[in-house]
């Protein structure tokens, strides 16, 4: 399987418009691009920056106020840079009723920061999503491209450290339900 | 027949969806791969979409020579070499993988699928989704062909009507009525939409459709654009669902290559284009309006209804939407005529359903059961009954919008009405089985916090109302409910189903009213009594270790943040009631479930 390049450089630099004047050009004149022009952006550089969505608004033709209204009502968007490795923890109702809680609670004790957070070593971002479809797996919680299920709470340090190091993950591929 | 058509004599396929991957079938691929390259079997390795057996993926299914096949269960990477030793290399089965067998259907755990019945998931985990080819060959795009080549568009929806298929979306609204509307509405340009925002939390058949099966989608979406004369169809995916985004562009390309997407489709002057647009995450976008708005390039809120999508949708066109379930059984309908459809079900809801089995069932995955089934018959005859020999305390279905259901009402059967006159909804399919350690006030207040988070903020009652019914939850979870505040519930619950704008705050307060049908008296005992008899919520529980079980292992000692667990090595350990701040992490660790949470 191929897997995404994980280096902390991933993410081109709000400084450099070229990546996203070719996304610009891709979407032309196509009525109702916003959405996904926005959503491009945030893959090349990890998040929405002032920067970023001034220039779409002024290279796509939108007004700035619509560019903004729309970044900041759909919860995908993020306003802040993310770390090398984004934690998305399952909160739907079946990971709620298998404890995802103590889940989310077990990853901000290990990794000392809060929801929306990112770790001061720029390692880990941590989040929380609804329902990631796997619900059967509960609780859920997603590292990178990594989906691990079945978890509890005693198993997280394990599997946050197979990501601390330098370099990818190591043995993190989601096998780990049991 | 002397082989299954490739010459081989075995044909190995992996289930590999997201669930068969979180459970770690990229592992058992690499396996795969590998053992078969340094084994030198005599083997076609193929991956389909699952069958839908989370509860036992990864699965891996063995063809032989004439056709059958044995389904083996939890592979992992490490059973590889001796499942292609034993079951290739020497023919014979291992009895203790295996969930089903095609000479002994209901063998194992085979029961789980031999109790369904399955039309919508028909090639699910038989085909490989990335092969336009596998669906061909088993019959794919025959019923487009047809009806574009040899029927006209009203014949199309007659069929549909015929069928009496409901959608399967949530609201339940006949299928082939909408269409109608739809083809009547005048206008040079209309647009087709499909649905595949899965909003509820817990629920995924449309992901294991998309991801299984898209073929049989955009099947359905070449059939509805022709009859009701689109050009152009949408797919709204939620982006939580990467595979199905990709598989979905696989399959659009392979369309194109093919000629049955794009101009003259099947030789015809008839052409259909679609696109697929990620969602943002926001659960009221799978509001028909507010979906519209989201592809328009708005923010995702609703409009005020009428003037309705089929006559002023996206961009003011003609519009129809569809869900992904709706879409994946009419190429069936098509081919196997309305009145064979109409055969399956009850009076007055039609067809298969396919629900999500999740929560505290035995079997956890994908149940697709003809209308009328009753819901014991899904939980317990497909889904195995309950985890841990625990006992069933609720079924909760529709997510959301939808309520809880009680033991005593596990005879009703699934039928659109039946489950809404027994107080939840058919909705899109989610079903969480809830044992008695799930509290129903902390669930009730858990889909409250959800809605109240997804609310657009467009209208008050369902901003602020939501809101206010989400604070005394939380109250009476915290230990500090008050004698009044069921009643309060009950008049703010009224107010915002009366007075929002959407479905959304419509049916927000929807699982605190079933809940406090059925389950008034756990209410009552949080306020009252200060007790959550689930052991769920921390501010009423308290946790203590049964010195009968203990063995003294010290497991949770190692866990407890306030160092509040005590003992002696190998002795039945004590906690510190004062110490303990029920943080419940001592729980899951304790190997012979000593803890007891009260
Ligand atoms: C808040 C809200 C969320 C919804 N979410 C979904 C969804 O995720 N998927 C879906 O198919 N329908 C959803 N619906 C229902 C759709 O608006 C619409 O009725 C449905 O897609 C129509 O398709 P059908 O006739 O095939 O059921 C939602 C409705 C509301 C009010
Ligand atoms: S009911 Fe809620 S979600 Fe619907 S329009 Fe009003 S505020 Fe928005
Ligand atoms: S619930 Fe938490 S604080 Fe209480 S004993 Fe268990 S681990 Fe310790
Ligand atoms: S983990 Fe369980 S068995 Fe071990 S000491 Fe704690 S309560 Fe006793
Ligand atoms: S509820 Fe967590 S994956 Fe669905
Ligand atoms: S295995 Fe496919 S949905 Fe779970």
């Amino acid at each position: 399987m191929e897997k995404e390049c994980a280096c902390s450089n991933r993410f081109a630099d709000v400084d450099d418009l070229g990546p996203l004047e070719e996304i610009i050009e891709h979407y032309g004149s196509e009525k109702g691009a916003l959405i996904p022009l926005l959503q491009e952006a945030q893959d090349a550089y990890g998040y929405l920056d002032e920067k970023i969505m001034r220039e779409i608004a002024k290279r796509a033709g939108y007004q700035l106020s619509q560019v903004f209204g729309v970044a900041t009502f759909f919860a995908q968007f993020r306003l802040k840079p993310i770390g090398e490795y984004l934690i998305k923890v399952c909160h739907g109702t079946a990971c709620h009723v298998a404890g995802a809680t103590q889940i989310t609670d077990e990853v901000i004790n290990q990794l000392g920061i809060e929801e929306g957070e990112t770790t001061p070593d720029n390692k880990f971002t941590l989040e929380s999503v609804m329902c990631l479809g796997a619900c059967a797996l509960a609780p859920i919680m997603v590292v990178g491209d990594d989906t691990h299920g079945k978890l509890k709470p005693t198993k997280i340090k394990k599997v946050l450290k197979a990501y601390a190091g330098p370099g990818g993950p190591e043995g993190a591929e989601g096998d780990d339900a049991e | 027949m002397s082989d299954n058509g490739n010459g081989h004599r075995y044909k190995v396929v992996l289930g590999y969806g997201t669930c068969g991957i979180a459970a770690g079938a990229t592992a058992v691929k690499d396996a795969l791969e590998e053992e078969v390259k340094k084994g030198s079997y005599d083997v076609d390795l193929d991956i389909a979409g699952c069958m839908g057996l989370c509860f036992i993926e990864p699965v891996v299914e063995i063809f032989d020579r004439q056709g059958g096949s044995v389904v083996y269960g939890d592979i992992t990477a490490k059973k590889v070499p001796q499942l292609l030793e034993e079951h290739v290399g020497k023919g014979q089965v291992i009895e203790d993988w295996v969930v089903k067998k095609s000479e002994d259907p209901e063998a194992c755990e085979g029961d789980f699928l031999a109790n369904q019945l399955r039309v919508v998931l028909r090639n699910c985990g038989k085909i490989n989704p990335e092969s336009i080819e596998e669906y061909i060959q088993i019959g794919g795009y025959e019923a487009a062909k047809k009806a574009l080549t040899s029927m006209t568009p009203e014949e199309v929806i007659d069929e549909v009507s015929t069928s009496g298929i409901r959608g399967r979306g949530g609201a339940g609204f006949p299928t082939g009525t909408k269409w109608g509307f739809a083809r009547k509405s005048p206008g040079e340009e209309k647009y087709l939409i499909c649905n595949a925002d899965e909003g509820d939390p817990g629920a995924f058949m449309d992901r294991s459709v998309l991801e299984g099966d898209p073929h049989s989608v955009l099947e359905g979406m070449i059939l509805a654009g022709f009859a009701i004369g689109a050009r152009q169809g949408y797919i709204y995916c939620r982006a939580e669902y990467p595979l199905a985004l990709k598989r979905l562009d696989i399959a659009i390309e392979e369309c194109h290559q093919k000629g049955f997407l794009g101009e003259g489709i099947f030789g015809t002057d008839w052409s259909f284009e679609v696109k697929v647009k990620k969602g943002a995450g926001a659960f009221v976008c799978g509001e028909e309006t507010a979906m519209m708005a989201s592809i328009e390039g708005q923010r995702g809120m609703p409009n005020p209804r009428p003037p309705f999508p089929a006559t002023h949708g996206l961009w003011g066109k003609p519009t129809n939407i569809n869900n992904v379930e709706t879409f994946a059984a009419i190429p069936w309908i098509i081919a196997e005529g309305g009145e064979k459809y109409a055969e399956i079900g009850t009076e007055k809801s039609k067809g298969t359903k396919v629900f999500c089995l999740a929560g505290k069932v035995r079997r956890t995955g994908l149940a697709e059961v003809p209308m009328g089934y009753t819901l014991r018959q899904v939980i317990f005859d497909v889904g195995g009954g309950i985890a841990e020999g625990r006992e069933f305390k609720a079924v909760q279905m529709g997510g959301p919008s939808g309520g809880c259901l009680p033991a005593e009402k596990l005879d009703t059967q699934v039928d659109y009405d039946q489950i809404t006159a027994a107080g939840a909804i058919i909705g899109s399919g989610g079903m969480i089985v809830a044992d008695n350690r799930t509290c129903m006030v902390d669930l009730a207040r858990y889909f409250l916090s959800f809605t109240q988070d997804e609310s657009c903020g467009k209208c008050t009652p369902c901003r602020i109302g939501t809101k206010r019914m989400l604070e005394i939850l939380e109250r009476i979870c915290e230990g500090k409910g008050e004698p009044e505040d069921i009643e309060k519930l009950q008049v703010l619950a009224g107010d915002i189903k009366d007075a929002s704008l959407c479905a959304l705050g419509g049916t927000a307060p929807n699982p605190v009213l079933t809940t406090l049908r059925y389950f008034k008296d756990e209410y009552e005992d949080h306020i009252f009594n200060h007790k959550c008899a689930a052991g769920s919520c921390p501010a009423l529980i308290t946790l203590r270790i049964d010195p009968e079980t203990c063995t003294g292992c010290a497991a949770c000692v190692k866990v407890c943040p306030t160092d509040a667990i005590t003992g002696e090595k190998k002795e039945p350990h004590v906690i510190d009631a004062e110490a303990c701040i029920r943080c419940k992490m001592c729980l899951s660790r304790c190997p012979s479930e000593s803890i007891i949470a009260e």
